[in-house]
């Protein structure tokens, strides 16, 4: 089997016990890799009860899965996955870096870690040697400790063992931070730093499980392709195409933030009152002040869409972060009345130690910021913060409060949806037009009330994946943002940023045949292999539990927030329209093979062999109201 | 190589603050001595002991060579055109002196087979460097290499370089990490 190494570990926490697994090709062939893949496991292993599974328990999975094309294509990921404690679905959660190269140059396609360890442990992989260590001394470290403490300590304990090799490589790391050890739902895997697997909450999965981090040290080669020949030329046919993207190469997605996203009324402003703000001074030039490196990359990456933000004197002194990238740069900015470079550096900085979502928290805290401006949340709910939009040190309190799991902060940090709905209760007020999420998920920093960024209408109500916004839904299926086209970049793994352009995406078919020798076309994909992976997600969206079940169409809905029309900017005025939002929805739900209520049909099921789920899915079809 | 004959030696010039961490130069010379995409196998390896301070290690070719020297199976030469060190596979024992001989460290011992890596400069011609040159990262260059120049002074471990850029571009308090 050609472009995989071939195994995968099977970690129980629980019993210490780890051993290798061969996934045979018929499997392979169907599923892929990461997400596809995921999806697959989570359905054999979880799926008979996966109301019944408790995301952050022991009986849930954590997933860390590369695929074939990983390595491969350039920018390699990692996909983190199981089920998943903001969406109760699944969620391929995709992280950049060289642990996902490393781990299959060690000879392993992905890890499966099941059970709960007693105490905290941190699981060391030197090639087929794997041993979980105790990881008491780095519990409660944030990102830069936890990083300098394991990269010193794993090359000693390389050196030791293999003393004549010569000097060693750091090996590759994904952790989590403080908020992942509390269980935080919006908490993250990361990797390096600024890296992180966001969406999905499995930082909070990894916590539960008492895992802190995975080390990885691999000096194997990368499996054998079919034709390494064809692969280095299809290498060099994307790295020419991206060496072309100087928009991005320049400034990363930073390159939005005033000069687009707010520009063209997408970005979330004081919590999605507004998505348009006209202050200059935070484009993409006051930046790059504090960039200390201009191009920053993953493995094998031609865009380097990444830069090394410091800031080196100051009351914010000692942040270090990326970009930072847009999502941060206007979930801890403008969504938060911050609109100074400085601040949002030093915020998300803070997110990046805490190991903390970018956007689940800069949503979160731009919840707590209006609840706080319409007097439902006061100084006392906030233990004497003072939450006025525009105080960094103030979000950046309650930030370390939602880390920690203290005071509000505790509620804060089971993310928006889960936190509005207890807010409800607790003030006896209804908070849910302050709620701006997506079955469970904040919503990216791009909106569609003003129909000018990338997201339709049934983009975020219709994905698998939720408020996800790198994996929206896109009606005809064949378009080029399209869920599908997502689904193949998290089950190949590999990053979505080199491939904007049509003459790019067009290579991957060929990429494919010539890694695995397997030949499939961009049909096929659309109408079998990727949309099989697609309603088995949706499946598990819909079965959900155990705390929340979504209600099928009812909930493949907007935010109350965008029904009301944008109050200032450009596009004043414009808002979802309900009869449109419906009508794209049954479109969608027509293309991709869904009843009326977005169930995956019986029909459909059977067609691509998914009777079992067809079963499982009757559960569900009860006779619904009309809404 | 712009600019150079053929008959004249090169030198790859470093900027490690340019260095975006890539490993499209791991992934070139892997591709062009092993075959395959082989970091661990790589002549050139880039080291990240902190995120952010990426240190391509490479042979700098030192005037008098101490590896050299210190060879007990004569295992290691000079090519005459390119003074790169070459080393001879079958009589090379991996026995690891030309490491500790190297004052920065950067021989070590291919993953799987029995003899110690050192770049070799692609016979004039390093495919790393084209690989950055092509992404305009130029963290590596190709210069024409002078006898008056002390290219030694770049024979530094990994360590010491991340300490030293580590402290430029993130204060002070990172020089103790590595």
């Amino acid at each position: 089997m050609k472009g995989y190494a071939g195994k995968f570990l099977e970690v129980n926490l629980s019993s210490e016990n780890v051993k290798e697994t061969i996934l045979d090709e018929e499997i392979l062939s169907q599923y892929i890799g990461g997400r596809g893949l995921a999806t697959k496991i989570l359905w054999d292993k979880l799926g008979k009860n996966w109301e019944r599974i408790e995301p952050l328990g022991s009986e849930n999975l954590l997933l860390m899965l590369t695929g074939p094309l990983t390595g491969y294509v350039p920018g390699a990921r990692l996909c983190v996955s199981g089920k998943s404690p903001q969406s109760n679905g699944v969620v391929g959660s995709t992280v950049g870096g060289e642990f996902s190269v490393e781990l299959k140059c060690a000879g392993y396609d992905g890890i499966i870690f099941y059970g709960k360890a007693e105490k905290p442990v941190y699981l060391f992989i030197k090639d087929s040697e794997v041993e979980l260590k105790p990881a008491n001394h780095i519990w409660g470290k944030g990102s830069q400790e936890t990083l300098k403490i394991l990269v010193k300590e794993c090359r000693e304990e390389l050196a030791s063992r293999f003393p004549r090799r010569g000097l060693w490589k750091e090996p590759q790391i994904v952790y989590i931070g403080p908020a992942g050890e509390k269980r935080s739902r919006i908490a993250v895997v990361a990797a390096k730093w600024a890296h992180a697997a966001g969406y999905g909450g499995y930082g909070g999965v990894m916590g539960s499980k008492n895992l802190k981090a995975v080390v990885v040290k691999g000096t194997g080669p990368l499996p054998d392709v079919v034709d390494m020949k064809k692969v280095s030329t299809l290498i060099n046919k994307i790295l020419d195409i991206n060496f072309r993207n100087i928009v991005f190469r320049r400034w990363g997605t930073g390159n939005l933030g005033h000069d687009v996203g707010s520009r063209i009324s997408s970005e979330p402003v004081r919590n999605w009152q507004e998505e348009w703000h006209n202050e200059e001074s935070y484009g993409s030039y006051e930046f790059e002040k504090y960039w200390v490196k201009r191009y920053w990359a993953d493995f094998g990456c031609p865009t380097s869409c990444l830069k090394l933000a410091v800031i080196r004197s100051g009351p914010f002194e000692g942040a270090i972060t990326d970009n930072p990238d847009y999502e941060n740069q206007a979930y801890l900015g403008p969504n938060l009345g911050i609109f100074n470079a400085e601040e949002n550096i030093y915020l998300t900085a803070l997110i990046d130690e805490l190991g903390l979502c970018g956007i689940q928290t800069g949503n979160v805290l731009g919840f707590a910021g209006e609840l706080y401006e319409k007097g439902i949340l006061t100084k006392q709910d906030l233990e004497g913060v003072e939450l006025k939009w525009g105080d960094a040190k103030a979000f950046a309190t309650l930030a370390q409060m939602i880390a920690d799991r203290k005071g509000i902060g505790d509620i804060l940090a089971e993310g928006t949806h889960r936190a509005a709905l207890k807010i409800s209760k607790l003030k006896g007020v209804d908070v849910s037009l302050y709620d701006v999420t997506e079955k469970g998920i904040a919503i990216g920093a791009h909106g569609i009330r003003s129909e000018e960024d990338y997201p339709g209408y049934e983009s975020y109500a219709c994905s698998v994946q939720a408020g996800d916004h790198t994996s929206v839904a896109r009606i005809p299926l064949d378009h080029g943002n399209s869920e599908l086209r997502s689904l193949l970049y998290d089950t190949g793994v590999f990053c979505w940023f080199n491939f904007f352009e049509k003459e790019a995406q067009d290579l991957l078919w060929p990429f494919i045949e010539a890694v695995t020798g397997w030949k499939i076309t961009e049909k096929q994909w659309i109408e079998t292999v990727g949309r099989k992976i697609l309603h088995i997600q949706r499946a598990l969206l819909l079965l959900g539990g155990p705390d929340m079940q979504w209600v099928p169409r009812k909930d493949d809905d907007v935010p109350l927030r965008w029904y009301i029309p944008l109050g200032a900017g450009p596009y004043k005025g414009k808002a979802v329209d309900r009869e449109r939002l419906n009508r794209d929805r049954k479109e969608y739900y027509e293309a991709i093979g869904w009843d009326e209520n977005g169930i995956p049909l019986p029909t459909e099921l059977k067609r691509l062999g998914l009777k079992d789920v067809d079963r499982k899915l009757d559960e569900i079809r009860k006779p619904l109201p009309k809404y | 190589m712009k600019g150079l004959s053929e008959n004249e030696r090169v030198w790859i010039a470093r900027d490690y603050l340019k260095c975006s961490g890539c490993r499209r130069c791991e992934i070139v010379c892997s591709l062009s001595h092993e075959g395959k995409i082989w970091p661990e196998a790589s002549r050139i390896r880039v080291f990240m002991l902190i995120p952010g301070v990426e240190v391509p290690h490479l042979c700098v070719q030192c005037h008098d060579y101490p590896c050299l020297k210190v060879c007990p199976t004569k295992a290691l030469s000079i090519n005459k055109q390119t003074e790169a060190v070459i080393v001879d596979k079958e009589a090379c024992v991996a026995c690891g002196k030309c490491i500790d001989a190297c004052p920065g460290k950067i021989p070590y011992i291919h993953p799987t087979e029995n003899y110690a890596l050192i770049c070799d400069l692609c016979s004039g011609r390093p495919k790393c460097v084209e690989a950055c040159a092509a992404g305009r990262w130029n963290a590596l260059e190709i210069i024409k290499k002078s006898d008056t120049h002390t290219f030694k002074l770049y024979a530094k471990t990994p360590e010491i370089i991340t300490r030293d850029i580590a402290s430029q571009i993130y204060g002070k308090k990172w020089r103790e990490t590595v």
